[in-house]
C-alpha cells in the first residue's frame, strides 16, 4: 500500500484547484451526494443537449478523493452521450474496485485522465468517496427528462 | 495560546513514567506491524485494545468453565453461573453500587439506553413530557429517545454547548422545566473529550425530582465512578471500551426505579414460570435478562475491570491527562491545526482539523505511518453541526499510549502536510 499511489501529482492537483467547480445557472439536472460515514456532500449541476451533457459543475465538501474524482469526473463527461457515460462509469467502477493482478487488466485505454484514481482500489475504506461524484452523476441522468428527440 | 508559547509549553511537560513498558506488553495487539510500521493505536475511544488478562480470563472460561447459565444441575452450568454472577459483582464494586440486583448486563451503552428508554420510558412519558440531554450526545444517548419522544408524544430537548465545548450550565438549568421528566447526558463526550459537571447535573435534576441517565461510556475506562456517590439513577457502559470484550455492557439502575420497570424482552431466563396466557417474572436483575447473555463476554468485562484496578484507575487517569497535555501542545504548535473541543476538564480525547486537508486524508496518510486514529463524524452529528464541521480527526489516548506515541503522531500530522502541502 503505497501513499503515492493514492495521492497522485493528478489527483493532488484537482484536489487543489479542482476544475468545474461552482453552480450552473438555470441547469436541467441536478443532484445531491452525501456519505454519511465522512460527511462528505457533493451538489451537481448539469445542463443537456439532447443526449449528451453539454456542461456540469459540482460543488460541495469532501476529502482530497472525493473532490478530484469529482473534478475529473466533470472533465471526462463533458460533451458526452448518455451511452458514452454508462461506459465510462462502469470502466471507473472497475477501476477502483479491481484488486492486485485484476488491476492490470482493468486499465482501459479509454479513462484517460481517470486512470489516476488506480491507486484508489488499495484503499478499501476509501473507494465510496472515489465514486460518490459518479453516484450523484448517475441519479441526476435519471432524474433528468428522457432527451426530446428533434428527428 | 500563540504557536510559540505552545511549543515551549510542550518542551515543560514530562509525561509521568506509568511502567509504560509493562503495561505495553500485556496487548499483544500493538507489538503489530501496520503498513510496515509499529502501530500506534490512538483509536481507544472507539475501541480500546485487551490484554492478556482478559484474553486468557475468555479462554479460561471456554475451555474450561462454559455451559449455560442458570439452569443446569450438572457441574459446567454451576461454574459458568458462578463466573457469571463473579463478573457481576465485580462490576458492583467497581461502580460502587449497593447491590447486584442493579447490575444488568446488556451488549452495550446502546442496548443500555434503549432498555431504558423501552421499559422506563414507555411506562413514564407521555404526551407534552420533555427528555432534556445535551448538544454533546453521541447518537446512542440521542435516537433512543427521539424513538420513545415518537411513540409517547414526548419532546427532546438539548442543552446548548460553549465555544469551548463546555456543557452551558447556565442554559441547561434553564431548560429544566416542569415538563421534564428525564435527564440524559454523556458523562464524558467521545467527540470532543468534554468531561461534564454531572454531579451538578444531577444535583440539579434532583431538586426538581427528575431522574438522571448517565452515559459512561468514555467516562470509565479513565476515572473512577460511583453511582452512589454521584447519586445518578441510571449509569451506562460499555465492555469494549474499558479493555473488555465487545458484545457486552452494563446498566446500572437504582433498585427502586429498577423495581417499577416492566421487562423489556421476553424469552428465557427472565421469568419464573410461564404458562400459555400468562408468565411470572424473574428477580432483578435477570428480569431484564431475557435468553442465554453473553456469558464470555461478561467474564471478560469482569477481568477488564480487574485489570484496570490492578493499575490503579486514578494512576491511568493521570498517565493519560499527561498524556493529553502533552499533545495538546504539541498539536498546538503545528501550524495550521485547529483543536476542536478545549474545556478545561477533559478526558483523553484530541479532536482537531487541518487547514486545507480533510480529516479522512489524515487518517489515510497517518494510517500509512502505522498510526490509527478516528475521522468522521464520531457518531455525535448534532456537536459537529454545532461547531460548523463535517468530520474532525480524533486522537484518543489509553493505559498503553506514551510520549512516543504522541511524536509519532506530530511526525505523523507533519507527514500530512508534506504531501498536501
Amino acid at each position: 500500500m503505497e501513499l503515492k499511489e493514492l495521492y497522485r501529482d493528478v489527483i493532488l492537483d484537482h484536489n487543489r484547484s479542482p476544475r468545474n467547480f461552482g453552480r450552473l445557472e438555470p441547469s436541467d439536472a441536478q443532484a445531491a451526494g452525501h456519505n454519511p460515514l465522512c460527511g462528505d456532500k457533493l451538489n451537481l449541476t448539469l445542463r443537456l443537449q439532447g443526449d449528451r451533457v453539454a456542461d456540469l459543475r459540482f460543488e460541495g465538501q469532501g476529502c482530497a478523493i472525493s473532490t478530484a474524482s469529482a473534478s475529473l469526473m466533470t472533465e471526462a463527461v463533458k460533451g458526452r452521450s448518455r451511452t458514452e457515460i454508462a461506459r465510462l462509469y462502469q470502466d471507473v467502477h472497475t477501476l477502483l474496485t479491481a484488486h492486485g493482478a485484476d488491476a492490470g487488466g482493468a486499465a482501459a485505454p479509454a479513462l484517460g485522465k481517470l486512470m489516476a484514481l488506480a491507486g484508489v482500489a488499495e484503499f478499501p475504506a476509501r473507494v465510496k468517496c472515489a465514486s460518490l461524484c459518479w453516484h450523484t452523476l448517475n441519479a441526476a441522468l435519471e432524474r433528468a427528462p428522457a432527451p426530446v428527440s428533434t428527428e | 495560546m500563540s504557536v510559540e508559547a505552545a511549543a515551549a509549553r510542550a518542551a515543560s511537560i514530562a509525561v509521568p513514567r506509568f511502567d509504560a513498558a509493562a503495561v505495553r506488553a500485556q496487548f499483544p495487539i500493538l507489538a503489530r506491524q501496520i503498513n510496515g510500521k509499529p502501530l500506534v493505536y490512538l483509536d481507544s475511544a472507539a475501541s480500546s485494545q485487551r490484554p492478556l488478562a482478559v484474553l486468557r480470563a475468555v479462554e479460561h472460561y471456554e475451555t474450561a468453565l462454559h455451559a449455560n447459565v442458570h439452569r443446569g444441575v450438572h457441574s459446567l452450568s454451576q461454574w459458568a453461573t458462578d463466573a457469571f454472577e463473579q463478573a457481576r459483582d465485580i462490576v458492583r464494586r467497581h461502580l460502587h453500587a449497593r447491590s447486584t440486583r442493579e447490575i444488568v448486563f446488556v451488549r452495550g451503552t446502546t442496548e443500555a439506553i434503549n432498555l431504558v428508554a423501552n421499559s422506563w420510558g414507555r411506562s413514564n412519558l407521555k404526551a407534552g413530557d420533555e427528555i432534556l440531554i445535551s448538544y454533546l450526545e453521541h447518537h446512542a444517548n440521542i435516537v433512543p429517545w427521539q424513538m420513545l419522544c415518537q411513540a409517547s408524544g414526548a419532546r427532546l430537548r438539548a442543552a446548548p454547548v460553549r465555544p469551548n465545548g463546555e456543557l452551558d450550565l447556565d442554559a441547561f438549568r434553564a431548560m429544566l422545566s416542569a415538563s421534564t421528566r428525564l435527564v440524559a447526558v454523556a458523562h464524558v463526550s467521545n467527540a470532543l473529550g468534554t468531561i461534564l459537571p454531572v454531579q451538578e447535573i444531577v444535583h440539579l435534576a434532583h431538586a426538581r425530582g427528575i431522574p438522571v441517565l448517565l452515559d459512561g461510556a468514555q467516562a470509565v475506562p479513565h476515572q473512577s465512578v460511583d453511582v452512589q456517590a454521584l447519586d445518578c439513577d441510571f449509569y451506562a457502559f460499555s465492555g469494549h471500551k474499558v479493555y473488555g470484550p465487545t458484545g457486552i455492557g452494563v446498566l446500572y439502575a437504582r433498585e427502586s426505579l429498577l423495581a417499577a420497570m416492566p421487562p423489556w424482552q421476553g424469552g428465557g431466563d427472565m421469568i419464573l414460570s410461564v404458562g400459555i396466557e400468562h408468565s411470572t417474572y424473574n428477580e432483578l436483575p435477570w428480569r431484564f435478562e431475557a435468553g442465554t447473555p453473553n456469558i464470555s463476554g461478561a467474564v471478560g468485562l469482569g477481568a477488564a475491570l480487574e485489570y484496570l484496578q490492578s493499575l490503579g484507575v486514578e494512576a491511568v487517569a493521570a498517565h493519560e491527562h499527561a498524556l493529553l497535555q502533552l499533545a495538546t501542545a504539541r498539536l498546538a504548535a503545528l501550524p495550521g491545526v485547529r483543536l476542536i473541543g478545549t474545556a478545561s476538564h477533559k478526558a483523553a480525547v484530541l479532536s482537531f482539523t487541518m487547514d486545507g486537508v480533510h480529516p479522512h486524508d489524515i487518517g489515510t496518510v497517518l494510517d500509512s505511518e502505522g498510526i490509527a486514529i478516528r475521522t468522521g463524524h464520531h457518531c455525535a452529528m448534532p456537536i459537529m453541526e454545532r461547531f460548523g464541521l463535517a468530520a474532525t480527526a480524533r486522537a484518543s489516548f489509553g493505559c498503553y499510549n506514551n510520549a512516543e506515541d504522541v511524536e509519532r503522531l506530530v511526525e505523523g500530522l507533519k507527514k500530512v502536510r508534506q504531501v498536501f502541502g
